[in-house]
C-alpha cells in the first residue's frame, strides 16, 4: 500500500488529477461520494422551485427559456450521478438514501416559489451562487468530477444571465413588480449565502477536502467573492440586500454582513423547512409512478435488443 | 441497479475528420434509449456531429497493478526515434 499512497500523495501534490482506477483513501472515496451525492441531489431537487412556475410563465419565450433551463439542472444531476458510478455506488444507491432521508441536498431548495420574481432571484443569485463554488470544483483533484464541473459551469453560464433578465424586468416594470423583486431578494438573500456551507471555522469536513484538493477554496472565501460580485448587481437594479449591516470597507475592497442564521440552516437542512416534505415526496411519487415506463423498457430491450450495432 | 438499466459511455465527434472523444455516460434500457438519452444530454449546443454509445460494461481496460509493466515508455529502444538515424547534412527534406 505504501508504493499506492505514495502515488497517490504525488498525484495530488503536482495537481494532477485522481482517476477511477487509481488507489485512494477510503476517507478520500468517502468524503467524494458524500459531496458528489449532495451536489447532485442539489441539482434534481432544485429543479422543482422552478418547474412550479413553468406552466405560469408570463410568455411563451420565458416559458422556452425556463424549459430550456431546467432541462440543464436534470443533465446536471446525470453527470454528477455518473461521477458517483466511477466510484461505484450506483444511482439508485444514491436515490434510495435521498428517499430514506439519508442523504442530503442544498437547503436553498426547500423555500418555496411564491412569484415571477422568485424565478430571477433563483437563477441570479442560487445559479449565481453555485457557479462561484463550481468555477473553484473545476479544479477538484478527481477527474471525472473535475470533468463534470467544466461541462456544468459551460452549461450554467446562461442560467445566471436569464435570471437577471428577468430581475430587470420586474425592478423596471410597475410598483407591484418591483415590490415582488425586493421581496424576492428578501427572502433569497440569506439563504443563497447560506449554499456556500458553514464558517471556516465550524466546518466538520473541509480539513481533509482541501489537503486532498477535493475542495480548493474555503466556504467563507467563496461566499465572500459571491456577496462582492453580486452586491453591486442588486444596487443596479434599485434593490436592496435584506441586511442593514451590508456595507462596503474600504480598506479590504470586501462588502460586510451580518452574522448567518445557522439555527435557520439547520432547521431547514434537518427537514423542517417550509418544502422539505413537499420535495422528497414529490421525487419518491414520480419515481413510483413512473414504475411501469422502466418495466416496459425492460422488457422491450429484451425482447428487441440485438448485438449489431444498428439502432 | 434496476434490472434492464444499462449504463453506456458516449463518444461524440465534433466536426468531421476529428476523434470520437469521450464525453460521459447515460442510462439506458436498449440501444435507442442510450443514443437518445446521449443526445439529449451531451448534444444541445452543437457538441457534435456524430455520436457512440458504447455499454461500459463492454470497455477493457489494464488493470492498475499492471499499469507500470504496459506503460513502460520503453526508453531502451531509442532506434524508434527518428533522431537515432545519422543523415549528412547536405540531404534535405528527410
Ligand atoms: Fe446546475
Ligand atoms: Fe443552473
Amino acid at each position: 500500500m505504501e508504493k499506492h499512497e505514495a502515488a497517490f500523495n504525488a498525484l495530488i501534490e503536482q495537481d494532477l488529477k485522481i482517476e477511477p482506477h487509481d488507489w485512494m483513501p477510503d476517507e478520500y472515496r468517502k468524503h467524494l461520494v458524500r459531496q458528489v451525492s449532495q451536489h447532485a441531489h442539489s441539482e434534481v431537487i432544485g429543479m422543482q422551485p422552478e418547474g412550479n412556475w413553468l406552466l405560469r410563465a408570463p410568455s411563451l419565450r420565458s416559458k422556452q427559456v425556463l424549459l430550456a433551463k431546467i432541462q440543464d439542472e436534470g443533465g446536471h444531476g446525470l453527470y454528477l450521478y455518473s461521477v458517483a458510478e466511477t466510484l461505484n455506488v450506483s444511482r439508485e444507491e444514491l436515490i434510495t438514501q435521498l428517499h430514506e432521508g439519508k442523504a442530503r441536498y442544498s437547503s436553498v431548495f426547500n423555500y418555496p416559489t411564491l412569484n415571477w420574481a422568485d424565478i430571477g432571484a433563483i437563477g441570479w443569485l442560487v445559479d449565481g451562487a453555485a457557479i462561484v463554488n463550481q468555477v473553484s470544483l473545476q479544479k477538484t483533484s478527481y477527474g471525472p468530477y473535475s470533468r463534470a464541473m467544466v461541462r456544468i459551469c459551460m452549461e450554467e453560464s446562461f442560467h445566471q444571465r436569464q435570471g437577471f433578465e428577468i430581475m430587470i424586468h420586474m425592478a423596471r416594470g410597475t410598483k407591484e413588480q418591483r415590490e415582488m423583486a425586493q421581496d424576492a431578494v428578501n427572502r433569497f438573500w440569506f439563504p443563497a449565502l447560506m449554499m456556500f456551507g458553514p464558517h471556516d471555522t465550524d466546518s466538520a469536513h473541509t480539513g481533509n477536502a482541501m489537503k486532498w484538493k477535493i475542495k480548493r477554496e474555503s466556504n467563507d472565501y467563496l461566499r465572500q467573492k459571491f456577496i462582492d460580485k453580486t452586491v453591486p448587481q442588486v444596487e443596479f437594479l434599485g434593490l436592496t440586500v435584506p441586511d442593514p449591516n451590508c456595507r462596503l470597507n474600504e480598506t479590504t475592497g470586501s462588502y460586510e454582513h451580518s452574522p448567518l442564521d445557522w439555527n435557520e440552516f439547520h432547521d431547514v437542512i434537518n427537514g423542517y423547512g417550509p418544502c422539505n416534505t413537499d420535495r422528497l415526496d414529490h421525487h419518491r411519487n414520480v419515481q413510483q409512478e413512473n414504475r411501469w415506463v422502466r418495466e416496459a423498457a425492460a422488457a422491450y430491450a429484451q425482447k428487441t435488443e440485438t448485438v449489431n450495432s444498428s439502432l | 441497479m434496476e434490472t434492464g438499466d444499462n449504463i453506456w459511455e458516449v463518444f461524440i465527434q465534433k466536426k468531421p475528420g476529428i476523434a470520437f472523444k469521450h464525453a460521459g455516460s447515460v442510462h439506458g434500457y436498449d440501444k435507442k434509449m442510450a443514443v437518445q438519452n446521449a443526445r439529449d444530454a451531451y448534444c444541445r449546443r452543437g457538441e457534435g456531429r456524430e455520436l457512440w454509445v458504447v455499454p461500459s460494461a463492454s470497455i477493457v481496460s489494464v488493470p492498475m497493478e499492471d499499469a507500470d509493466a504496459y506503460f513502460d515508455p520503453q526508453e531502451d529502444k531509442i532506434y524508434r526515434h527518428p533522431t537515432f538515424y545519422q543523415i549528412p547534412a547536405e540531404v534535405k527534406n528527410i
